[in-house]
């Protein structure tokens, strides 16, 4: 205690004062920054990255904020991030219903990328990822409401894969078709082009980021028509033929629907005149 | 102390040597950063693609590619490595500052640098003397700090708020709210600490001062004789800390400053009367009197 106040027992306790001012300021610094980062990992719904992209928690790794997929871009698609943007600053992204991707075959972003943040494996842009189109709105969908408007199919590049359109019956009507577009996420690139073309005054198809519009079944769940396919039979063997209970005389063929059965002979006590064994309900006779 | 206290730092050497002479460096240091940022601007102001990019990776003339060290560092911290043209970019780089000073980078390329001289020199024209006070080895702590959220958030999350690269790349690419930032940092430099960004936080800086140390380029002093204490070239040293060892030659300090801060910007030659600055390297250190040649008898 007595070398309290040497000079060098001062300088110590004024530099190990120092140092933990420094060090808590700049703590309280790095936890803000820190917290914030984690914040943008989460891609806003409007926002689809350049083909190729990482899956976002390494794409806020790898990618350098430099630039350069913007330049390279012969549509001037894409933008970088700016710091009041919610997603990481400086990041390249593009809003699909304002321009969407041109798909070109050459794919100059990657190319252009130094660091794969944008993967450079991607070779063919039909198997690119930016995101995946979902018909968010039943409502508003033209073809949902029996029109003809076809749209987001005929725009579509992957066109026939990506989008189909799958006749229903218009239960409103009773005898039109429905062409209801439905997405196919095995074909879909996240383009956005359906999106940039509905023509509804706010889009009824929107892409989004896969992490949105992906479900995901149970890893347990078995489809039984695709394990029967596999299997090249049933499993649950052998399959039971359904049993129908028919009014009395009648038979059931698929397409015809309800008939008269006739059977090989007449029950006896069937009045004389009568051409079937139909029941009397059915012959028009009173009962 | 020959010079009127009120008197602006260089008015000696202005007129001993000529306006020009004693601007020489600081306009070089204009022309390079200005230059560089024209470089990046032309491109998108007119169509003419010399530089693509920003100072965290840039493609010249679809040949030259030079990246960021520091924003590597991060990115392999948080585990992702880069492409080989990102990795050939940062060789070219660490050896480009190898030869002309770490912190050549900040005086002589980063475009935050006007910002924080503009900071500095209305300071000095407002007569603002008051400043708060933390050590300058804060940057360090910065360093660490922004290696560590990189490491812990598995991303380069120093970039979502470096107003070094939010300058930069808002110039070129558009600078949204990024002027707030910048905004905040002038202020911060002016009103609040005297070089506080540049001399005192930037992590950018700490980080290019760590391959200063090695780097070739240096201010020797071949006249440290001669120095006539007139204060002027503290008075415009951003980092003034690395003139005393080698101007006093405290400890046997050879006449050449081999601090790491030191940013190479050249304004102590311009500033002093007495020619005792020059920029040289760090092996041809001028042979002067070591042992106790009397100063004061200069004038």
């Amino acid at each position: 205690m007595d070398n309290e106040n040497t000079p060098s027992a001062a300088a110590r306790r004024q530099f190990l004062a120092d140092t933990a001012r420094m060090a808590c300021g700049v703590g309280l610094l790095g936890l803000g920054v820190g917290l914030y980062a984690r914040h943008a990992k989460a891609l806003p719904p409007a926002a689809i990255r350049p083909p190729g992209a990482l899956p976002e928690t390494d794409f806020s790794a790898a990618c350098i904020r430099c630039g350069m997929c913007v330049r390279d871009c012969p549509y001037n698609i894409l933008h970088l991030a700016k710091p009041e943007e919610p997603m990481s600053t400086g990041t390249p992204y593009f809003v699909a219903r304002q321009l969407p991707c041109e798909m070109c075959e050459d794919i100059p972003c990657v190319k252009a990328c130094p660091t794969g943040a944008l993967d450079h494996s991607l070779k063919d842009i039909n198997k690119s990822k930016m995101g995946l189109a979902v018909l968010v709105d039943h409502e508003t969908c033209l073809n949902f409401l029996g029109l003809r408007c076809d749209i987001c199919y005929r725009v579509c590049p992957v066109i026939d894969k990506a989008i189909t359109l799958d006749p229903q019956t218009n239960a409103r009507t009773g005898k039109h078709t429905l062409f209801i577009p439905v997405v196919h996420s095995e074909h879909c690139t996240g383009c956005g082009k359906c999106e940039k073309a509905c023509p509804t005054e706010v889009a009824s198809i929107k892409v989004f980021p896969l992490y949105m519009a992906k479900g995901q079944l149970s890893s347990h769940y078995r489809l039984g028509w695709v394990e029967k396919e596999k299997a090249g039979g049933s499993l649950v063997a052998p399959d039971v033929e359904h049993q129908y209970n028919m009014p009395e005389g009648m038979k059931y063929e698929s397409g015809k629907g309800l008939s008269p059965s006739t059977p090989p002979d007449a029950p006896p006590g069937t009045a004389p005149g009568s051409t079937s064994g139909l029941p009397k309900a059915f012959q028009g006779g009173k009962l | 102390m020959s010079a009127a206290p009120f008197q602006r730092p260089g008015a000696e050497a202005i007129a001993a040597k000529g306006w020009l002479a004693a601007h020489k460096w600081l306009i070089l240091r204009r022309s390079s950063q200005i230059g560089i940022l024209l470089l990046f601007l032309v491109g998108p102001w007119f169509g003419i693609w010399i530089v693509k990019g920003n100072l965290n990776f840039s493609y010249t003339l679809n040949f030259l590619p030079l990246t960021d060290p520091y924003v590597i560092l991060q990115s392999l911290l948080a585990r992702q490595v880069p492409e080989k043209l990102a990795l050939t970019g940062v060789l070219i780089v660490l050896l480009l500052y190898l030869l002309v000073g770490g912190r050549s980078y900040c005086s002589w390329v980063c475009p935050v640098n006007l910002l924080t001289d503009f900071a500095y020199w209305l300071r000095v024209r407002l007569g603002l003397k008051g400043s708060a006070h933390i050590g300058r080895p804060t940057r360090y702590w910065m360093l660490g700090m922004t290696l560590v959220i990189a490491l812990a958030t598995g991303s380069i999350a120093w970039e979502m708020v470096n107003p070094v690269s939010m300058m930069h790349r808002g110039l070129i690419f558009g600078l949204g709210l990024a002027w707030a930032v910048l905004l905040a940092v002038f202020l911060f430099d002016l009103f609040v600490m005297r070089h506080g960004w540049c001399g005192h936080l930037c992590p950018v800086g700490a980080f290019y001062s760590l391959i200063g140390k090695f780097s070739l380029a240096r201010i020797k002093l071949p006249a440290r004789d001669a120095c006539n204490d007139c204060m002027d070239c503290f008075a415009v040293c951003p980092e003034p800390q690395v003139i005393r060892p080698a101007l006093k030659a405290i400890g046997g300090t050879p006449p050449l400053i081999l601090e790491a801060n030191c940013t190479n910007c050249g304004r102590c030659i311009d500033v002093c009367s007495k020619d005792v600055f020059a920029f040289g390297t760090r092996f041809n250190t001028p042979v002067v009197t070591v042992t106790g040649a009397p100063q004061a008898a200069s004038k």
